[in-house]
C-alpha cells in the first residue's frame, strides 16, 4: 500500500492503495465516483474512459502510481451542471439507452472535440471506435458529436 | 367511449401505508445510493410539505408536484418515461410537474414487474392508463364536493381541475388531501384515442441528464458502509463443477476477507424455467476492495471434476418439462457433426398442409438450402452484479433483474427464509438482452453475504460474464421450396433445430400461404447452457427465412416485396390452415409503408438493397438495407425500417429502440460468434469476441411507424430478426454471393 496526492476534478484527494491499482477502482471504490464505469478491464470498451491531461485515457488499465500530479478529470467533473457542450448534445439528441457506456463515449467525445473542435464523419469514427455501445446507439452518438461541434463553431 | 372496470386491477391499487402521518414519503430505498437519480434536479423544484397518496403508482404533493412510481425495471427501452407517460395522459397532468421514482419489488403493489419478451408496454397499457384515470376520478370527486356541483361538469386540463359555470378552479395538488380520502372508483372512463395529448408526442428520456452526468445509479454502483466485495469463480468449461478448494493462501492477500463455497440450489429445489445455472457450486472470494478481490481471485487454486449426467425437471412457462444434461466436455466441431447428422434425418413433424410431399415429387424445380448461427454471448456493458444483505431471516438485495418474482422462490429456498422476507430494489440496467432474466447472480449474493455475514456487492468480471452461459443457442434450418413449371411456388418445407433447443416456429409466415406446406424440426442435448437473447428463436428464424424467400423470389422472376405481398394475400383471403399466427394484412401493411418510406424500385448506382420482413412479439417490422462497396468493405449506408407495433407511446424513444436493434442485429450477423473447445468457451473479452462499433453501423437509420389505433404491441425485440435477412440479401446483391451462415464476415470474405 502506498499513499497517492490526486488531483482529480480539481480536487485534492489521497488515497491509500496498492500502487497497482486502476484508477477505475481507486474512482469507484476509494473515491465514489461511479459515473466512471466497469466494462472489460482490458481498455477494449471505453465504458471507462477519463481525461488524464485533457486526453481521453481507459481508467481500467491506468495505474494509481502512473497519474502523479496530473489532472484527471471524470464524468463527475466535465461540468457544473450537465452543461459542456457535448452533454447539451447530448440531451438534445436523446442518445442514451440503457445508459452504462454513455460516460465513456461522452468523455472520448469531449476529448475528441478539444483536440479537433471540427472533425470529419470518419475521424469521429475513428475517434469513437474504442467505445462500445452494446444497445447500438452509435447512429444518435455520431449525431450528438457533431452538434456540440457546431454548437462550438458558431 | 372505453370503460374499464377497476376491479380487475384494484389490487394494484392499494396505498402503500396510512396517510395519518401526513408529509407522506415512503420507505423505498432501502439503500442511500438508491435515491431517486432525479435527486439532483429535484433540488431545483420546489418540494411539496406533504404528499398524498392516490394509489400505489402515484402521489401528489399540495403544490401540484406529481410523483410516478414505475413499476417495470428499466434496461435501455425508456420504460421509465413511457410507462409514466400511459399514468400522466390519463390524469392529465403537466409532464413538467412529473417525478419519476423506480418502484421497487412488490407485486401486490405493482403486478408483474417484467422486462422482457417485449411485453413491457402491452401488458401495462391498461392498467396503467387506469391508474392515471382512478386519480383524475378522485380529484374531480373531491373538487365536485367541496364546489357543490356535477362531478361531470369539471374538466381537467394540465394539473388543474376547472369548473365553467361557478368559474371555480384549483390545481391538483389542493385536492389531492381529499381525493386520497376517498374511495377508489367501480368503474372509470379512459381517454378516446384522438383525445390523447402526451401518448403519441415525444417526450425525453427522463434519465438523459442523470446519465449524461455518471449520476444515474447502476446495480453495480451500489455503495453501503461496511460493504465488502465478492467476486466467484466457476469452473473453466462447461461440464465441470467444484472439486475442493483451498483458500488458505489467498485469505492471506491484503484486503481479502473470506474464500467460501457456496451451493446455489437446495438439494430437491424444483428450478422455475429461469433458474438455468450451468455452475451451482462456485467458490466465493469476498474483500474489501474490488482490485485486491480480483488479485486474489487469479491467485485462488481450485480442483474442479467432470459433471455426472443428469435429468432435471423444470417447472415453467410452459409447464414441467424434463432437461437432459450429458456430462462430457463439448466442442464446437463436434456440435457441427451432430448438427449435420440430425439436419439430414426426417425430423418431428410439427405442422403439415396439403401434400407436401407429393408437391415436392412432381415438382421441375426444387431449391433446398441450409442456414446456420452460432452462440451468442449476450455481452450486456454492465458484467452481472448484486448487492444482498442477509441479516438473520431477512434479505435486502438490490440487482440488475429483468424479472424479480421468478428468483424469489430460489432465494427464499437457498437461503432458508420466507419469501416475504426478500426485499428487493431494482436500479437501472446496463443492459440485459434477457441475459438478466436468469438471476443466479442474485441468489449467489444473497448467499455469500449469508455466509460472511455482512452486506456484499458481487460483481462478475467481463471474462465471468462472457464464460458463464446461457447463451443464444446455435441453430440450424434447411428450407426447401418446389417451384412448378412457371416458377410459381407450390411446396414449402422447413426442417429446423439446435443445440439444445429447436428454433421453429411451424405457424408463422409463410405458412398460411403455401397449400403444400411442412415443418419439421429437432433438438440436441447439452450441457452448455441457453437462455433468452433478444426476440428468441426468431432472432435466427428471420434470417433464415427472409433469405430463402429472396432466392425463391429470384428464381420466381419477381420482386422480392412483391413476392411477399403475393403470398400475404392469399394468406389473407384464403389462408390455409388454421392455427397462423398472424394478421396478414397487418404484414402487407409495413411491406407497402416499408416500399414507399424506402423509394424501393429507384435504383441508385453501386447501392445494394436488401429486404426482409418479419412478425414476433405481437409487432411487425420489415427493412431494407442499403450497402455500398467500399474498397472491397461493405459499409452499411442506410436502413429503412417500417414498424406495425400498434400506439406508439414514445415515437422518438421508439426509433431509438429500433435503431438499437438494427445496429445490434447488423453486429451479430456481421461478427456475433461464441466458440467452444472442451467445454471452455473460447471468447473471454472483447479483445475476441468481436462487437459492432461505430465505424460499423449504418451511416443512416430512418424509422416510421404504421399509423393506426391498435393497442400498443411488442417494440423492444420486433425490428431485430429481420435485419439479419436484410443483410444477407443486401449482400447478395453487393457480392454476388449468398450467406447461409452466420457470422457473415468472420466465416469468410464477403467482398471478393
Amino acid at each position: 500500500m502506498a499513499v497517492f496526492n490526486l488531483n482529480i476534478n480539481g480536487k485534492k484527494q489521497t488515497v491509500d492503495v496498492d500502487p497497482n491499482t486502476p484508477m477505475l477502482w481507486v474512482l469507484r471504490d476509494h473515491l465514489k465516483l461511479v459515473g466512471t464505469k466497469y466494462g472489460c478491464g482490458i481498455a477494449q470498451c471505453g465504458s471507462c474512459t477519463i481525461h488524464l491531461s485533457g486526453i481521453a485515457v481507459r481508467a481500467c488499465v491506468l495505474t494509481v502510481s502512473a497519474v502523479g500530479n496530473q489532472e484527471v478529470t471524470t464524468i463527475e467533473g466535465l461540468s457544473e451542471n450537465a452543461d459542456h457542450p457535448v452533454q447539451k448534445a447530448w440531451l438534445e439528441v436523446d442518445v442514451p439507452q440503457c445508459g452504462y457506456c454513455q460516460t465513456g463515449q461522452i468523455m472520448t467525445a469531449a476529448a475528441l472535440l478539444e483536440q479537433n473542435p471540427n472533425p470529419s464523419d470518419s475521424e469521429i469514427e475513428m475517434a469513437m471506435n474504442g467505445n462500445i455501445c452494446r444497445c447500438g446507439t452509435y447512429t444518435r452518438i455520431k449525431k450528438a458529436v457533431q452538434l456540440a461541434a457546431e454548437s462550438n463553431n458558431s | 367511449m372505453t370503460f374499464i372496470k377497476t376491479k380487475i386491477g384494484r389490487r394494484a391499487f392499494i396505498k402503500n401505508t396510512s396517510l395519518a402521518s401526513g408529509g407522506l414519503v415512503l420507505g423505498f430505498s432501502i439503500l442511500n445510493a438508491c435515491k431517486p437519480e432525479q435527486a439532483k434536479e429535484m433540488a431545483s423544484i420546489e418540494m411539496p410539505n406533504e404528499w398524498f397518496e392516490i394509489n400505489s403508482y402515484l402521489k401528489i404533493g399540495d403544490n401540484g408536484l406529481v410523483t410516478i412510481y414505475t413499476p417495470n425495471p428499466e434496461f435501455g427501452q425508456n420504460i421509465r418515461t413511457s410507462m409514466p407517460m400511459l399514468i400522466a395522459e390519463e390524469l392529465d397532468l403537466d409532464w413538467k410537474n412529473v417525478l419519476v421514482e423506480q418502484a421497487p419489488y412488490h407485486p401486490e403493489k405493482y403486478g408483474f414487474q417484467f422486462t422482457g419478451g417485449s411485453q413491457g408496454i402491452r401488458r401495462r397499457w391498461e392498467p396503467l392508463r387506469m391508474a392515471g384515470a382512478t386519480a383524475r376520478h378522485m380529484l374531480k370527486e373531491a373538487a365536485a364536493m367541496a364546489w357543490q356541483v356535477p362531478a361531470s361538469e369539471i374538466k381537467t386540463l394540465e394539473g388543474i381541475l376547472s369548473h365553467e359555470t361557478s368559474g371555480n378552479s384549483a390545481g391538483y395538488g389542493e385536492m389531492a388531501s381529499a381525493a386520497a380520502q376517498l374511495p377508489v372508483p367501480e368503474e372509470v372512463k379512459l381517454k378516446e384515442i384522438k383525445d390523447f395529448t402526451l401518448i403519441g408526442k415525444s417526450i425525453k428520456n427522463v434519465d438523459a441528464k442523470a446519465i449524461a452526468t455518471g449520476q444515474a445509479m447502476f446495480g453495480s454502483d451500489y455503495q453501503k458502509e461496511g460493504m465488502l466485495i465478492a467476486m466467484i469463480e466457476h469452473p473453466p468449461a462447461f461440464g465441470m463443477t467444484l472439486e475442493s478448494v483451498d483458500g488458505t493462501a489467498v485469505k492471506a492477500m491484503p484486503g481479502i476477507k473470506d474464500v467460501v463455497t457456496i451451493k446455489s440450489f437446495k438439494d430437491g429445489f424444483e428450478k422455475g424455467g429461469f433458474d438455468t445455472n450451468a455452475f451451482p457450486e462456485l467458490v466465493a472470494i469476498v474483500g474489501n476492495s474490488t482490485w485486491e478481490v480480483m488479485q486474489a481471485k487469479k491467485q485462488l487454486k481450485v480442483n474442479w471434476k467432470p459433471i455426472a449426467a443428469q435429468t432435471e425437471t423444470i417447472s415453467g412457462f410452459r409447464g414441467k418439462e424434463t432437461r437432459n444434461i450429458p456430462a462430457g466436455l463439448e466442442s464446437t466441431e463436434s456440435h457441427m457433426a451432430k448438427i449435420e447428422e440430425l439436419a439430414s434425418k426426417k425430423g418431428k413433424l410439427v405442422r403439415k398442409d396439403g401434400n407436401p410431399e407429393a408437391a415436392f415429387n412432381n415438382a421441375p424445380k426444387i431449391i433446398e438450402r441450409s442456414y446456420s448461427a452460432p452462440y451468442l454471448a449476450h455481452n450486456s456493458m454492465e458484467p452481472l452484479n448484486a448487492f444482498a444483505h442477509v441479516i438473520g431471516d431477512k434479505v435486502k438485495i438490490a440487482a440488475p433483474i429483468q424479472i424479480p418474482s421468478l428468483i424469489v422462490p430460489t432465494i427464499a429456498s437457498s437461503l432458508g427464509i420466507p419469501a416475504e422476507n426478500i426485499e428487493m430494489e431494482m436500479p437501472r440496467m446496463g443492459g440485459g438482452f434477457g441475459r438478466k432474466a436468469y438471476a443466479h447472480y442474485v441468489v449467489e449474493a444473497a448467499l455469500i453475504s449469508q455466509k460472511v455475514n455482512a452486506p456484499i456487492k458481487l460483481i462478475y468480471t467481463r471474462e465471468d460474464d462472457m464464460t458463464n452461459g446461457i447463451y443464444r443457442p446455435t441453430y440450424h434450418a434447411t428450407y426447401r421450396a418446389a417451384l412448378d413449371e412457371n416458377n410459381n411456388l407450390t411446396a414449402l418445407h422447413v426442417k429446423a433445430g439446435g443445440i439444445p433447443e429447436s428454433p421453429l416456429f411451424a405457424n408463422r409466415f409463410p405458412a398460411g400461404a403455401i397449400e403444400n406446406y411442412m415443418a419439421e424440426e429437432w433438438s440436441i442435448d447439452s450441457n452448455i447452457t441457453i437462455g433468452a437473447f433478444r426476440a428468441p428463436r426468431s432472432n435466427f428464424m428471420a434470417g433464415a427465412e427472409q433469405a430463402f424467400l429472396d432466392e425463391v423470389a429470384e428464381a420466381a422472376g419477381k420482386d422480392p416485396i412483391e413476392f411477399r405481398l403475393e403470398l400475404l394475400k392469399r394468406a389473407k383471403e384464403n389462408p390455409v390452415g388454421e392455427e397462423n399466427d398472424y394478421d396478414a394484412e397487418r404484414y402487407a401493411g409495413v411491406l407497402e409503408l416499408l416500399r414507399e418510406k424506402a423509394a424501393w424500385g429507384e435504383n441508385k448506382a453501386n447501392v445494394h438493397r436488401g429486404v426482409s420482413a418479419y412478425f414476433c412479439h405481437n409487432s411487425y417490422a420489415a427493412h431494407v438495407l442499403d450497402l455500398t462497396n467500399e474498397n472491397g468493405k461493405p459499409v452499411v449506408q442506410n436502413v429503412c425500417c417500417a414498424i406495425d407495433c400498434g400506439i406508439v407511446v414514445n415515437p422518438d424513444a421508439a426509433k431509438n429502440m429500433a435503431e438499437g436493434a438494427i445496429i445490434d442485429g447488423i453486429g451479430n450477423a456481421f461478427y456475433g460468434e461464441l466458440t467452444f473447445r472442451d467445454g471452455v468457451p473460447q471468447k473471454k473479452n472483447f479483445d475476441q469476441y468481436q462487437m459492432i462499433r461505430m465505424a460499423d453501423a449504418p451511416k443512416r437509420i430512418d424509422v416510421h411507424f404504421v399509423q393506426n389505433e391498435i393497442a400498443p404491441t411488442g417494440m423492444g425485440e420486433p425490428p431485430f430478426p429481420p435485419i439479419f435477412g436484410a443483410l444477407a440479401n443486401a449482400l447478395y446483391k453487393a457480392t454476388g454471393q449468398r450467406h447461409y451462415h452466420q457470422p457473415f464476415i468472420t466465416k469468410k470474405q464477403v467482398l471478393g
